[in-house]
């Protein structure tokens, strides 16, 4: 019943009829688990566990992302800048650019990597050995025990997380921009009060927090609905990372346009 | 004599895609019975149970639970169904981020929102139901060996004293000895508690020891059924080469996957 390889109009029309199946089945399974966050009962101890996995183990990662790259971007922003006499713009730049972009994206997809693996693993693993089955035989609702425990822990930590990362990278910035190209650094750090601005900060928190959803929803889900064994794990894993990526950054660019597409 | 049937299936199907595994499985346990399902591996018997506990919701039929239709519940009512069962699962499917006694304890400290303390009293005691000291409780589930783990599964299906428990391929995994030793706390413990068991097994050895009656699904129904003492002579040449493990017979392995 396989439609025939050789025509290539079919092959895309079922490649898009089946990410449209895609969709629709993550669009279910994420109004599946909103649903069950306003259902009791929620495991608050679950979740506080949760924190504690995702936070305390991604700060290490996410601190060095952020101090490395805040330091690299102070250094050719002074770079470009110096071509038009612009070098007192770093600080500015830097924190801009740290507290809008790269601290949610970089932070987003550093714990990706990380958590959005590990989740859709350890559901997996749960999955294929029958685990969620025994779950639901022991009167106890597998979404209610599994995903919104780690819904709730991802989008309350990423803020968290995010928040750190936009301070050590504004740091990484302060460290390059005082130590090496010799800019003055009183100055430094009051460019870089006032050129932040509260929409920046919460811009920058509401990013971290859909970023945290996007990571957790897609570990549970492709962990939570994988089968066929170690294989069928590891292909969830994978698939999780990935498609938490390029959420990620799709759902950046949307909250961007909106938040900061009618400023000039 | 018309006494409610504590299971009873109706022209129950399942299909994955194009695979149909249930083809109109029609049965019926009655109270305080064993039934014993036999059948080659891949034949729908796992699919089978996940139906009736609403793990996976049959594509027609119905399905009956002392008398209350299942197939379409809320989950509300599904919970106070689910409380009813208790399940043994292939791989004894034990959570391996709890000890042992919290698994044990899972169904009463979840599901039925008992204390800890009281919980774990009732685990250490069913953990010495099917053979296990007290200080097997605090281990690991990755630290146990098979048969171990099947009996902590066992324990664990006991522990909120159900009145229905399946067993999925109890003894699948263990040697014969160890296998013996599952039956006879199976059969033990549901003595015990006077509860109704439907159980899925390819070990006649198994079936033999647990079971009142014993029925046999082959291409998604049930081919045949009897009391266990019949088995012997149904004069169902299925059935015939199934007990007798035949390569030779009507059952044709299919070695490649349709
Ligand atoms: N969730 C599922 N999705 C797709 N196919 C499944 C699923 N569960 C079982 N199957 C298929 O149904 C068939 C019967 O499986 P199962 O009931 O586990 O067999 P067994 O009789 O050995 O317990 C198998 O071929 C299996 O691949
Ligand atoms: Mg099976």
């Amino acid at each position: 019943m396989e439609a025939p390889v050789s025509n290539p109009l079919a092959i895309i029309g079922r490649v898009f009829l089946n990410s449209l199946a895609e969709i629709g089945r993550l669009s279910q399974f994420a109004g599946m688990s909103i649903a069950h966050i306003l259902r009791p009962p929620i495991y608050w101890r679950l979740a506080l566990q949760q924190m504690w996995l995702i936070g305390y183990n991604s700060l290490p990662v996410v601190g060095l992302t952020a101090l490395f790259t805040g330091a690299a971007l102070a250094q050719q922003i002074y770079v470009g800048g110096s071509r038009f006499n612009a070098e007192s713009v770093v600080p500015g730049v830097v924190v801009i650019a740290i507290v809008r972009e790269l601290g949610p994206v970089l932070g987003g997809l550093m714990v990706a990597g990380r958590v959005s693996s590990a989740m859709a693993a350890e559901l997996g693993t749960m999955r294929v050995t029958e685990q969620i089955d025994a779950l639901t035989t022991l009167s106890t609702d597998p979404i209610n025990y599994l995903v919104v425990p780690r819904l709730l822990a991802a989008v309350v930590t990423l803020p968290l997380l995010v928040l750190v990362a936009n301070i050590i990278g504004v740091l990484g910035g302060f460290m390059i921009g005082t130590e090496r190209l010799g800019l003055n650094a009183g100055t430094y750090l009051q460019v870089t009060a006032d050129f932040l601005e509260r929409a920046d900060v919460i811009s920058s928190l509401v990013k971290a927090g859909v970023f945290g959803f996007i990571i957790a929803l897609m570990g549970s889900y492709h962990g939570y609905n994988s089968r066929g064994g170690a294989q069928g794990v590891g292909k969830a894993t994978t698939n999780a990372v990935v498609s938490a990526f390029i959420l990620i950054l799709l759902a950046n660019l949307i909250i961007t346009v909106i938040v900061f597409g009618d400023q000039t | 004599m018309s006494i409610q049937p504590m299971i009873e299936m109706n022209g129950v199907t399942k299909a994955f895609g194009p695979k149909k595994v249930l083809r109109g499985i029609d049965l019926k346990v009655d109270k305080g019975q064993s039934l014993v399902i036999i059948g080659g591996s891949g034949t729908g018997k796992s699919v089978m149970l996940k139906c009736i506990l609403g793990l996976l919701s049959p594509d027609a039929g119905s399905i009956k639970v002392d008398g209350t239709e299942v197939t379409k519940l809320s989950a509300r009512d599904r919970k106070k169904i689910l409380s009813k069962f208790g399940m043994l699962f292939q791989g004894a499917a034990l959570f391996d981020s709890l000890p042992v006694w919290k698994n044990v304890a899972f169904g009463l400290i979840q599901g039925k929102g008992m204390n800890k303390a009281e919980a774990r009293e009732i685990a250490i005691e069913k953990l010495r139901r099917v053979g296990l000291t007290p200080d097997v409780g605090d281990l690991s589930p990755a630290e146990l060996s098979g048969g171990m783990q099947k009996r902590v599964g066992l324990a664990r299906a006991i522990a909120s004293e159900p009145e229905v428990i399946f067993f999925d391929e109890p003894t699948t995994g263990l040697d014969p000895i160890m296998s013996d030793v599952i039956n006879d706390l199976i059969v033990e413990c549901v003595q015990d508690l006077g509860a109704t068991t439907l159980s899925i097994t390819h070990d006649m050895a198994s079936a033999r020891k647990i079971a009142d009656r014993v029925a046999m699904i082959y291409e998604g129904k049930i081919i045949w059924e009897g009391g266990k003492q019949e088995v012997d002579h149904s004069g169902n040449d299925y059935v015939d080469q199934f007990i007798h493990g035949s390569a030779h017979g009507p059952i044709q392995m299919q070695l490649l996957k349709p």
